[in-house]
This record gives structure tokens, C-alpha cells and sequence, in this order.
């Protein structure tokens, strides 16, 4: 086993009455990692935080941090920290007492408490802002705050519960760049809970999706996006064409009734399969000589691209172009062997 | 700002049931002569110095230590009452409310009453006692009885402000702070009493303003010994039939409410209201 693992999850589950919400979780996530759990919302994923954080019990199973079990360690005597989803920040304690709040339950010296909020706010770039009033910040200014208080006591982990999911979407995108660069520069380790794929593409080492109480998938965004290990997966991380078919041997594949090279090997000869073919890997040419021939149902401008829908005999393609094919024209499509990701079928 | 007509019905509410008497109080209070026959009045300030006797004192005094008491007391008791409501499951939460309100619903005279038959000489426990072979106590007809009336009368004026302000207490604050370290009592102490503070300042005014101007509780309870601020004003317009100097006293009696209602928002201020004002 690794040596540098901080938490180590065996065999969690949890049953709320008689609904598993957790089933047989394991993962690790090493030191200085930021590992994302993404999936949609009621997949478990707030539990598996809350249960790291303390708040919560599994049912059976372990959380291993630093070689010792910690399942019977109340949540303030775990060195671990959590950003909430809504901030949870005290309103009735101004913004330097909320940073405090931790420095002053372990009864730091009152200098080095007021050095260390100090410079935590400079870190969140909201210096000055000391005694101002919890209510007087803007939803942004908030989420540093929680951010700063959190990290002011220096965890070993920090937990964060969806915490830009309140923010609009320039602030969000400003705010990911910030926390990914407080967590390399910091050197802490990052378990972040979100339902939106762009934003664990975007920040994570590792993702972890999760789909009702099971792990779908582990790997690093490049992973998850380019090889997804099911229809899952493969829909949830962002989007895409999922069409039955069936590997004849290794390398070879049919669907739409026409044989394609692809570099998926290891399946049964003639095993019914799905493929996943993202949409910016399609590429439109011309009608003539093309193996797989559509129909351009629709075209709609997105800024980057064009998104068309397509239909070839059985099946309705998206394709991201940057080039335009007009409505009604008949077109040809393919796709490279490397872009035609094969996966079993989920039963 | 602009006042809708509909507001109207309630301005003349207002002026019929609260603004003109409360001004014929104080017009009473200031005068003397009968104050039924126009023009044979005058206006005089006897009534106050009539109450700074030493005698009226002393029972403005037994009034006001008597409903700190009690404040004090519904307090102690209805705090940890208004927490335990507010930590329980919903179904067992409702069935709680309930049987604080429940009792509320009758007349407060009635459930007066219902002590001195369990308190007195020959009430329920005195009877209990004796059944047993021991000498009767003496229950009834003295301070802690009175007290015993305001607490059991006005406990549920403490319990449901506070238990209010609980429940709006976000759990998620509590989480942040036990994630931030604290223990139990230090999330009570930093976090879950701070911010009940609302809901204490509206119990105590509510407690205490009852309790300093009670007069059935004490008659009954207290059997005319022990005379309170409420009762000398009874007296004065029943028995008495001095208007001017019952005026009086109401007046002195609402100064003190009035300053004690001020020292309490002094508490609230950083709360910004969410109490009673």
C-alpha cells in the first residue's frame, strides 16, 4: 500500500430506515490531492463528507486517517475542516471573530490569533475586513470568509460541500482558480463534493463518481472524460452518443450496421456492447464516399461551436462543429478508431 | 408615510381601546376631586407623593422581587424546556407545544384555584401528608406560594419565545462550530445561547410584566397577606373608590415595566429585534 494515504474509506455503508444510501464505498485519497465526488444530487455523495467530517455514522465500516480508525471520533477532535454548503458562518460574530472561532478554542495567544486572521484574509484578498458584519458581505465575500475560517486552523483535510454552487458563473469560475491555487500553494489536502462535471474536470487530481450510494468510476479528469467505464458515467461527464453494438474481435467493431476500427480489445468475440463517441468528435464531410450518411435535423449556434443533430438510420447524432452544415443537407460523418470508446453494457 | 383607508378601522381601534384610556389614566393620576362632575377638579401631583410612603414602597418593592423571582425561576426551568421541544422529532415536538398551550385555554382564575385545593390545609398533598403521619405543612397563604402561582401561570411565556428562536437556529451552525472545535458546551455557550437571545429578552418582558402587576395571584394564593402593587391598585378602584390615587399607581407601576423594557432591548440590540420590540 501507498505510504502517503490520509484517509482511507473500507467498506462504508449507511442505511437511513431502509434505504441504502451508502453501498460498500472504498477509496483513499492521498496527501496533497484534490479529489472531487461528483454526482448528481441524492447519489451520496454529501454523505460520504459527512461521515468524514464526523456529522454523520455509517452503518458499518471504516474511515482510516493516518492508520487509525477514526469512526468513533466526534467531529472536534478530528483534524479535518469543512466549508458548508451555505456558508454557516456565525451572524451574530463580525468576520473577524468567525475566523477566530477555531484559533480561540484551542486558546492561541490573542497576538498570534490576530496575526493569523490577518494574513488568512490577505490570502482571500478581503484585508480590512475585520469588523465588518456577516450580513454586510455579498454572497462571494461570504464564501472566502467560510473558506478563510476554515483553513485558518490549518486542517490536514478540508472538506467543501458544493461551495461555489451559489455563486453566478463568472464568480464561480474565478473562484475555482482561487481555491485550486490555495490548495497547491497550502499543501492541503482537498475533498470536494459537486454535481457539476465542469467544475471537477477543471479542479480535481482524482474524481470520483458516484451514482445511488456506488462509486461508478475513480480516476483523473482525463480518465473520466476520455475512457468513462459506462453509459453512466459517459452521460454524466459531459455530453455525448451512446449507441449499441457489438465487437466482433479485438479492434473491430459494428454499429449502425457498418464495421468501424476502434482500439478497445479484451471483450468476448461478437459481445453485444455500448459506444460512447463524444459530440466534437464527430467530423461532418462529404455526403459522397462517407461510411456512416445523416440528415441535419437541427443546427444551433453555441459560441464556440455549432451543435447539429444529425440522424442516420437508426440513431440521432450530436455533433459540435465549428463548421455549419445547413438544415435538410445530407452530410457524411466519421470519427477516429481512438474516439470510439467501447464499454461493457450495463445489465 | 401614507396611511391606506384600510388602516383606519385600527386607528380608531386604537384611539377607542388603547390611546383614550391610557390618557384618562394619566389624566386621573394628575388631578383630584370628583371626577365625575366636571369642573371640580384640580390638577396636583398628591397622588405620587402620596404613594412615596413607605408603605406603598415597600410593596411596589415585595411586587418587583417577587416577578424578578419569578422571571428568574421561568427561566431556569423553561430554557432547558424550550431545548429539549426544540431537539425533539416533530410528531413528540407538536404533542409538547401542545401541553403548554393546552392549559392556556382555561380560565386563569380557574387554574388559580385548582392550587388551593392541592395546597391548602386540607387540600391533596396536605391530606397525603397526614395519610402518611405527618404533621400538615402550611403551603399556602405566603411568598413562595405566590411565586409558585406565577411560575406555574407564566412559565409557557417564557418556554415558547425561546423555544422560537431555537428551532430557527440553523443546524448547520452548530456543525460549523463543532467542526471548528468546539465541544457541547462550548457550542452552547458561544453559539446556541448568543443567538437565543431574542427569544430570552421577549420571555423575560413577557413574564415579568404580568408578574409585577398580578393581583389574583396573590389574593388568592397569598390570602390578603401579602398585598402587591396589583392588588393596592384593585383596591383603590373597587373598594376604595380613589380613582385619582389607583391612576397613580398604574402610572408608576408602567414607568418601572417601561424601564425595565429598556434594559432589556439594551441586551437585544445586536440582535436586532426578533423579540417583542
Amino acid at each position: 500500500m501507498e505510504k502517503n494515504i490520509v484517509i482511507d474509506l473500507k467498506n462504508v455503508y449507511k442505511k437511513y430506515d431502509d434505504v441504502e444510501v451508502l453501498k460498500n464505498i472504498n477509496f483513499y485519497i492521498r496527501k496533497n490531492e484534490f479529489l472531487t465526488l461528483l454526482g448528481p444530487s441524492g447519489c451520496g455523495k454529501t454523505t460520504i463528507l459527512r461521515i468524514i467530517g464526523g456529522f454523520e455514522q455509517p452503518t458499518s465500516g471504516e474511515i482510516i486517517f493516518e492508520g487509525k480508525n477514526i469512526i468513533n471520533m466526534p467531529p472536534y477532535e478530528r483534524p479535518i475542516n469543512t466549508v458548508f454548503q451555505k456558508y454557516a458562518l456565525f451572524p451574530h460574530m463580525n468576520v473577524f471573530d468567525n475566523i477566530a472561532f477555531g484559533l480561540k478554542i484551542k486558546k492561541l495567544p490573542k497576538k498570534s490569533i490576530e496575526e493569523k486572521v490577518k494574513n488568512i484574509l490577505k490570502m482571500v484578498n478581503l484585508s480590512g475586513f475585520e469588523n465588518r458584519s456577516i450580513e454586510s458581505l455579498s454572497g462571494g465575500q461570504q464564501q472566502r470568509i467560510a473558506i478563510a475560517r476554515a483553513l485558518v486552523n490549518e486542517p490536514k483535510v478540508l472538506l467543501l460541500d458544493e461551495p461555489l454552487g451559489a455563486l453566478d458563473l463568472k464568480l464561480r469560475k474565478e473562484m475555482q482558480m482561487e481555491l485550486k491555487n490555495m490548495q497547491k500553494s497550502l499543501g492541503i489536502t482537498f475533498i470536494y463534493v459537486t454535481h457539476d462535471q465542469e467544475e471537477a474536470l477543471t479542479m480535481s487530481d482524482t474524481i470520483v463518481v458516484m451514482d445511488s450510494g456506488e462509486i461508478q468510476q475513480i480516476g483523473t479528469p482525463v480518465d473520466i472524460y476520455n475512457e468513462p467505464k459506462n453509459a453512466f458515467v459517459a452521460k454524466f461527464i459531459g455530453e455525448s452518443n451512446i449507441i449499441e453494438g457489438i465487437i466482433h474481435e479485438d479492434f473491430v467493431v459494428e454499429f449502425e450496421n457498418i464495421i468501424f476500427d476502434c482500439v478497445d480489445s479484451g471483450f468476448e468475440k461478437k459481445e453485444e456492447i455500448d459506444i460512447v463517441i463524444r459530440p466534437e468528435d464527430l467530423i461532418i464531410e462529404s455526403f459522397e464516399g462517407a461510411k456512416l450518411k445523416g440528415k441535419v435535423i437541427s443546427v444551433t449556434f453555441k459560441g464556440v461551436h455549432y451543435e447539429m443533430l444529425i440522424e442516420s438510420d437508426n440513431f440521432l447524432w450530436k455533433v459540435h462543429s465549428t463548421t455549419m452544415a445547413p438544415v435538410n443537407s445530407l452530410v457524411g460523418l466519421s470519427v477516429l478508431p481512438e474516439n470510439i470508446h467501447v464499454m461493457k453494457k450495463v445489465i | 408615510m401614507k396611511l391606506k383607508w384600510t388602516s383606519y378601522p385600527y386607528i380608531v381601534w386604537m384611539a377607542i381601546f388603547i390611546i383614550i384610556p391610557l390618557l384618562l389614566i394619566l389624566f386621573f393620576s394628575i388631578t383630584s376631586g370628583d371626577v365625575f362632575r366636571l369642573g371640580e377638579f384640580q390638577f396636583t401631583l398628591d397622588n405620587f407623593k402620596r404613594f412615596m410612603n413607605p408603605i406603598y414602597l415597600k410593596v411596589l418593592g415585595r411586587s418587583i422581587t417577587l416577578a424578578l423571582q419569578s422571571t428568574a425561576i421561568c427561566f431556569l426551568l423553561g430554557y432547558p424546556m424550550a431545548m429539549i421541544i426544540s431537539k425533539a422529532e416533530l410528531k413528540k415536538r407538536n404533542a409538547m407545544i401542545l401541553l403548554f398551550v393546552v392549559p392556556m385555554w382555561m380560565n386563569f382564575l380557574l387554574r388559580t384555584y385548582a392550587w388551593l385545593t392541592l395546597l391548602g390545609r386540607n387540600g391533596l398533598i396536605n391530606y397525603i401528608i397526614k395519610s402518611l403521619g405527618f404533621e400538615p405543612l402550611s403551603l399556602i397563604y405566603n411568598n413562595k406560594a405566590i411565586l409558585l402561582g406565577m411560575v406555574y401561570n407564566f412559565l409557557p411565556f417564557m418556554v415558547l419565545p425561546i423555544y422560537s428562536v431555537l428551532i430557527k437556529i440553523d443546524n448547520s451552525l452548530i456543525e460549523a462550530a463543532e467542526d471548528l472545535g468546539a465541544s457541547k458546551l462550548e457550542v452552547f455557550t458561544r453559539i446556541i445561547l448568543p443567538l437565543s437571545i431574542p427569544g430570552i429578552v421577549s420571555g423575560f418582558t413577557m413574564v415579568f410584566m404580568p408578574a409585577v402587576s398580578t393581583f389574583v395571584i396573590s389574593s388568592l394564593l397569598g390570602g390578603g397577606k401579602y398585598m402587591l402593587i396589583g392588588n393596592l391598585v384593585e383596591q383603590q378602584f373597587l373598594w376604595s373608590g380613589d380613582w385619582n390615587f389607583g391612576s397613580a399607581i398604574s402610572i408608576v407601576m408602567m414607568i418601572f415595566i417601561l424601564i425595565s423594557m429598556a434594559i432589556m432591548a439594551k441586551f437585544d440590540e445586536d440582535e436586532k429585534g426578533g423579540g417583542l420590540w
